[in-house]
């Protein structure tokens, strides 16, 4: 069964791949990108493996539903052309026809139960990650985020700049004064929640995103493969900044993280301080 | 004189006829819809390009525009037409009845929408306008994220709104059981009566569950309740829950209508009776039970278990198989027809690919895993569109050029018609489809501005509302050409293909029909 899926998945990704080819030469994009582009038909490329998942459901989910809208749409221009009155003025009276009543009940049914069993095992994998390495809390509020990485006591705030302040190169809307830093390919449990109103982090490249309700304290998870600078928004209408409280995360190795962390003064960076020069303390 | 009827005020402010009362219906939801098209043009000029486009709206000026936008367009557009306009019109017709049960409550439900309208356009402009969309989440609509009475003023306007759905609700449902003609049966109902049957239950069910909520947000934000404060023991999505448990039934109160205009505009310029009529039926029967228990596919990312997640994502994926049933029961009445591409049918046409369209996205949009990354992005804008600006407008449309003979008395111009169909059919998509993209691409919804990479798609969008918003002008030409000008129509302008009984009665229809109660074999 699972080879099967397997199976099915390579096959839509190759088929995909070959269109998206003639698309590469029609629209040139020069490799992985982390952010939007100009004139993009599809999702921004994927930085987790839970991106990767739901970019092969929906390469799925897409041709599914491309072939399924030209088929009604083919058929119902040419029933259309066949029986125009010019071509079939005697109407036939037929009204009924059990066979192609049950047939078009029951090919949905297949249909539907052939792109729900991937999409079940895409819900339950999504959902949590086992053995978190790091945590971070991000805290909508009216019109910014806050971090916390509590197992290092570190928080901050998180501004968009401003247009006015843009340096050259910085990403309008989408730059922020102080980015989270992560490290990659590490496992991270990312933990929100609001302090005024519902906002909502999500972060595309790495398949996220969570409403942040007041009171409720929830939980998504990203393991990101490539290092980079990702950006994300708030994605529930939360008053008149709404559109001006990105996300931005710049991916780091692992050692640059620490010495990140160290900067800041986290926790553990200051009991491995400790650690190595006792005599300090 | 079977055709005597009151005058001035006495015939239109106290009106207990149900043609009267469509009419206005109709006539409310036309000016309603300049409103609400005003509204979409300046969000289209908003977006236009980045930075405010050509507007420069401030964020909570925006906000109140979109929720405005989203509630005349829902609440004042598109159920006072297909409902209160072609249901109070044409299910006594279709049934045999000489009016509606309750003629006077009939007039209640129409003019409660007055003072409704008034009193959410008021929401928009008092202090900082409710700026909370149309779904109102609290905390951003309490007195947390807006301390002013404008959020007061739209929800009492959505109460008003929603007394006057249920009254109507309740005279088509009890007109529909005790009003039939001798001989029809339940089996025999023309499906336009179906549909609206079913969306009068879907009303009657869902309706009081909003005015529950949105009486608990009045008391949170005027009596010191907290039921959806989280800081005081209560619970935002509490309200989200019963919220949509009202707002997916209304998706169906949006489309059931369009519906069974769509069977007899198929069956009629097709000459031949509805494929599966049984099957059609009960498919709107089923869809309405089963809208009842999908609510939570918008509320994927609120942190709902992941065990509800799959059930909410097999449960609305459901809801494709007996879509899929009346989409090809329409196909399958046009095959072996003689067609006829008249206005009518041309609108039925683009009602079925271009809900097809809407209909397969939201398949996509079931699946929670990937429900979570399109969730509030302009791919839901364009799903819901091509459902419901495509859907429920065309089959608006649809309805419109099939009984404006019976309505008034004259025929509309073919030809202008056709103009009309085919600009709004080409402006629509250029508007529409380009939304898939950015939503792919991450765009948010409800966003006044955005990063310069949306750009493109954006401005294609924005072009393509030119584009309907041209049509639109044409349209309300072709309402005046076809008052003024239009050619004097016969009972029955369609021929044998339209074989429902308000076919049998003159065009413009008498004020009283139906004075010997008709016989169905
Ligand atoms: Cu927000
Ligand atoms: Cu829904």
């Amino acid at each position: 069964m699972l080879d099967f899926w397997e199976y099915i998945k390579k096959m839509f990704g190759m088929l995909h791949r070959s269109l998206a080819l003639i698309f590469l030469v029609l629209f040139p994009v020069l490799g992985f990108c982390t952010e939007p582009e100009p004139w993009q038909f599809g999702f921004q490329d994927a930085a987790t493996p839970v991106m990767e998942k739901v970019n092969e459901l929906h390469t799925i989910l897409l041709w599914v539903i491309f072939v399924i809208a030209v088929f009604v749409a083919a058929l119902l221009l040419y029933t259309g052309w066949r029986f125009h009155e010019k071509r079939n003025p005697i109407p036939s009276k037929t009204t009924h026809n059990t066979l192609i009543e049950v047939i078009w009940t029951v090919i949905p049914v297949v249909i539907l139960i052939f792109i729900g069993i991937p999409s079940l095992r895409l819900i339950y994998y999504m959902d949590k990650v086992d053995e978190p390495e790091i945590t971070i809390k991000a805290i909508g509020h009216q019109w910014y985020w806050e971090y916390e990485y509590p197992e290092e006591d570190i928080s901050f705030d998180s501004y968009m700049i401003k247009t006015a302040d843009l340096k050259p190169g910085q990403k309008r809307l989408l730059e922020v004064d102080r980015p989270v830093v992560l490290p990659v390919n590490t496992n991270i449990r990312i933990l929100t929640t609001s302090a005024d109103v519902i906002h909502s982090f999500g972060v595309p490249a790495f398949g996220i995103k969570q409403d942040s309700v007041p009171g409720r304290l929830a939980e998504v998870w990203a393991r990101i493969t490539k290092t980079g600078n990702y950006y994300g928004q708030c994605y529930e209408i939360c008053g008149m900044n709404h559109s001006f409280m990105p996300i931005q995360i710049k991916v780091v190795s692992r050692e640059e993280y620490d010495q990140w962390i160290k900067e800041k003064g986290g926790k553990k960076a200051k009991a491995d301080a400790s650690k190595n020069n006792p005599t300090k303390l | 004189m079977s055709d005597h009827h009151p005058t001035g005020l006495k015939r239109w402010l106290f009106s207990t006829n149900h043609k009267d009362i469509g009419t206005l219906y109709i006539i409310f939801s036309i000016v309603m819809g300049i409103v609400g098209g005003a509204y979409s043009g300046m969000i289209r000029a908003q977006l236009a390009t980045p930075d405010g486009g050509f507007l420069g709206l401030d964020g909570q000026f925006y906000n109140v525009v979109i929720t405005a936008h989203g509630l005349i367009m829902i609440f004042f557009v598109v159920m006072p037409g297909l409902i209160g306009g072609f249901g109070n019109w044409f299910v006594p017709l279709m049934i045999g009845a000489p009016d509606m049960a309750f003629p006077r409550l009939n007039n209640i439900s129409f003019w409660l929408l007055v003072p409704a309208i008034t009193l959410v356009m008021m929401g928009g402009y008092i202090g900082s306008g409710a700026g909370t969309s149309w779904v109102m989440y609290p905390p951003l609509s309490s007195t947390l994220g807006h301390a002013d009475m404008a959020v007061d003023f739209v929800l009492f306007g959505l109460h008003l709104a929603g007394a006057s759905s249920l009254l109507g609700a309740i005279n088509f449902i009890t007109t529909i059981y005790n009003m039939r003609a001798p001989g029809m049966t339940f089996h025999k109902m023309p499906l336009f009566v179906w549909a609206m049957l079913v969306t009068a239950f879907l009303l009657l069910l869902s309706v009081p569950v909003l005015a529950g909520g949105i009486t608990m947000l009045i008391t949170d934000r005027n009596f010191a309740t907290t039921f959806f404060d989280a800081s005081k023991g209560g619970d935002p999505v509490l309200f989200q829950h019963l919220f949509w448990f009202f707002g997916h039934p209304e998706v169906y109160i949006m489309i059931l209508p369009a519906f069974g205009i769509i069977s007899h505009v198929i069956s009629t310029f097709s000459k031949k009776p509805v494929f599966g009529y049984l099957g059609m039926a009960y498919a709107m029967v089923s869809i309405g039970v089963i809208g009842f228990a999908v609510w939570a596919h918008h509320m994927f990312t609120v942190g709902l278990h992941v065990d509800t997640l799959a059930y909410f994502t097999v449960a609305t994926m459901v809801i494709a198989v007996p879509t899929g049933i009346k989409i090809f029961s329409w196909i399958a009445t046009m095959w072996g027809g003689s067609v006829r591409f008249s206005t009518p049918m041309l609108f039925a046409m683009g009602f079925i690919i271009l809900f097809t369209i809407g209909g397969v996205t939201g398949v996509v949009l079931a699946n929670a895993g990937v429900d979570k990354i399109l969730h509030d992005t302009y791919y839901v804008v364009a799903h819901f569109h091509y459902t419901l600006s495509m859907g429920s407008l065309f089959g608006l449309f649809c309805g419109f050029y099939y009984w404006i003979p019976k309505i008034s008395g004259r025929m509309y111009s073919e030809t202008l018609s056709k103009i009309h169909f085919w600009v709004l059919f080409i402006g629509v998509n250029i508007l529409f489809f380009p939304m898939h993209f950015l939503g792919l691409a991450g765009m948010p919804r409800r966003y006044a501005d955005y990063p310069d990479a949306f750009a493109g798609w954006n401005m294609v969008a924005s072009i393509g509302a030119l584009i309907t918003l041209a049509s639109t002008v044409f349209f309300l030409f072709i309402l005046f050409h076809t008052l003024r000008y239009g050619k004097k129509a016969p009972a029955n302008p369609w021929g044998e293909g339209a074989d429902t009984l308000e076919w049998t009665v003159d065009s413009p229809a008498p004020f009283h029909t139906f004075d010997t109660q008709p016989r169905i074999k």
